[in-house]
């Protein structure tokens, strides 16, 4: 099925320069729904942003493999669009030129030059097209960039850790349009997270990883109909429930991996 | 204040030109043709005034903001004029500096003007050696750049010729290019060459390989093939960088310029210069020397305003 997503045994290890042996992945099964928002939560080295750079083809699993729909994944394309903490932005393009980037090396850029404005307007961005992304606060830039891998239209939006830069109001502000962007778009979105809260809030599926070795220790599903109200009791008990697994992971957490 | 200020050239202007006419020439200095620094003072001052009220009246006009005051180079300007009458005065008026190793300013502007044909021989001569060598380098040093920037066996290969050839001052070459080329002036074109090829390759690739990678992540996540990732995301990125060794390159070219031709050289400014110094005619050196001044002067402007034009996307740049 399109927009399907499943990681069959997917392992990951790679040597460090001092030639020890570290896994990134220990052995991952999930199934993704097409159309879910599917949250990985988990601290630092439980493999969650490996998952994701496995699933946009940015690296390669040593064992296993990842499918979107029934494609193998063996390189990035643009069918899963990506997004990172950092914006991004090609500092050299204006924001117009940034967000019809993707259509221009993919020589669509003509017949679909009507959906670089509407993609601009998505966002909340249109005045903005001549600006240079210096020139912007961190939430626009990340607004720009989620336009940017947008465009394309892919079946997935891969999020890494998207808004843990922006301060809580513009990160609230956010979480909604993303949302509401899924909602339009119908597309499958997998975002990597640290904050319970918001995993809680955006995810239909959260899956709870801990390191050492990393691995999935759960996936809970979320039953809570959109939108959400934080102060909901199912909300608070799903929240400490997540925290509970993450505390008892963290009780043996002292290596950082930097991955 | 500011109205003296404003008036300041004007005094200046009308000091210097009343010395020249007023005050007696010395003996010891040859009689020029024409009274070209008076001629030169008052025509720099009149382009000067009507230059700062034109523009201003058009940035009226348009409403845009001038990025300084009115006359705001005006006390520039006259302490400049007041400086040269100085030198006038201590020159030709008295004689008081070896009469010749610091001959008339009339003499030196003179040159300029009766010189004119042969200078601008030279000048023509200069830039085709000049252009035909700083593209030369330019156009292999980039390409060479990008090649070692991306590629980890044409790094492996040409890092090391690069190490080993690159610090060899381009002028060391001079005998072995007199050898290997049949033309004097293709010895000179490579020298040139070589002085711009090596600040830009090394320039370049280090440029190149400073691009933050997550660039490439996310335009192969957009759909962006290895041709792209090289032209549309390596090389603007890497342009600040890249702007940098074309312009220690082009500085560099300059020298290898007056160096190259000294080999065979039949026209050229460095060469009308050396000429000149070897004929002891000192107020043409000094005409040659004001003309190397002006040209290399154009050119690193015109290669600003490129930059400012490519690199406006940057925050920050260094104006010109």
């Amino acid at each position: 099925m399109v927009g399907a997503i499943k990681f069959d045994g997917v392992k990951k290890s790679f040597t460090t320069l001092e030639g020890e042996t570290v896994i990134a992945l220990g052995g991952v099964d999930l199934e993704i729904e097409k159309g879910s928002f599917v949250c990985l939560i988990g601290p630092s080295g439980c493999g969650k942003s490996t998952m994701l750079r496995l699933l946009a083809g940015l690296d390669t699993p040593t064992e296993g493999a990842v499918y979107l729909g029934d494609k193998k994944v063996t390189r990035p394309d643009h069918d899963r669009g990506l997004v990172f903490q950092d914006p991004n932005l090609f500092p050299w393009l204006n924001i117009y030129d940034n967000i019809s980037f993707g259509l221009k090396v993919r020589k669509l850029f003509k017949e679909r030059k009507n959906d670089v404005n509407e993609f601009i307007e998505l966002v909340g961005l249109k005045g903005f097209e001549k600006s240079f992304p210096h020139q912007l606060s961190g939430g626009m830039c990340q607004r720009a960039s989620l336009a940017r891998a947008l465009i394309g239209h892919p079946e997935a939006l891969l999020l890494d850790e998207p808004l843990g830069a922006l301060d809580a109001f513009t990160r609230m502000n956010m979480q909604d349009e993303l949302l509401r962007i899924k909602k339009e778009k119908e597309m499958t979105m997998i975002m990597v997270t640290h904050d319970v809260d918001e995993a809680v809030y955006l995810a239909d599926k959260i899956v709870v990883m801990t390191p050492r070795p990393a691995k999935i220790e759960k996936v809970i599903d979320v039953h809570l109909s959109q939108p959400r109200d934080r102060n909901n009791p199912e909300f608070i008990r799903l929240r400490s429930e997540i925290l509970k697994i993450l505390d008892f992971a963290g009780k043996e957490r002292d290596i950082e991996y930097n991955i | 204040m500011k109205k003296i200020n404003a008036l300041l050239p004007l005094i200046s202007a009308a000091a210097a030109v009343a010395v020249a006419f007023g005050v007696p020439d010395s003996s010891l200095h040859q009689k020029s043709a024409h009274p070209y620094f008076a001629y030169l003072v008052i025509i720099v001052t009149v382009i000067y005034y009507a230059g700062a009220l034109i523009g201003n009246a058009v940035n009226k006009k348009k409403k845009k903001k001038a990025d300084n005051p009115l006359f705001y180079r005006a006390l520039f300007l006259a302490g400049v004029i007041l400086f040269f009458n100085i030198l006038n005065i201590l020159t030709v008026k008295t004689a008081l500096l070896p009469v010749l190793y610091f001959p008339a300013l009339d003499r030196v502007f003179g040159t300029l003007v009766e010189d004119r044909e042969l200078i601008g021989k030279c000048i023509a001569f200069s830039m085709q050696l000049l252009f035909k060598g700083v593209f030369g380098g330019l156009i292999i040093g980039f390409f060479m750049g990008i090649a070692v920037g991306f590629s980890k066996t044409a790094a492996y290969w040409i890092n090391p010729i690069i190490r080993i050839l690159g610090p060899i001052p381009s002028t060391a070459w001079i005998p072995i290019l007199l050898v290997v080329f049949a033309k004097a002036s293709s010895a000179s074109a490579f020298i040139i060459g070589i002085s711009v090829w090596f600040p830009t390759v090394v320039l370049t690739s280090s440029g190149i390989s400073n691009v933050k990678n997550s660039y490439f992540e996310v335009s192969s996540t957009l759909g962006a093939k290895n041709i792209h990732k090289i032209f549309k995301i390596g090389v603007p990125a890497a342009m600040p960088s890249i702007f940098l060794g074309l312009f220690n390159g082009i500085c560099g070219s300059f020298v290898a310029l007056m160096t190259a031709e000294m080999i065979g050289a039949k026209y050229g400014i460095g060469w009308y210069v050396n000429w000149q110094k070897e004929m002891m005619a000192y107020s043409n050196v000094y005409a040659g020397l004001i003309v190397i001044a002006a040209l290399f002067y154009l050119i690193i402007t015109i290669l600003f305003k490129i930059r400012d034009r490519v690199l406006g996307w940057q925050k920050g740049v260094i104006k010109w």
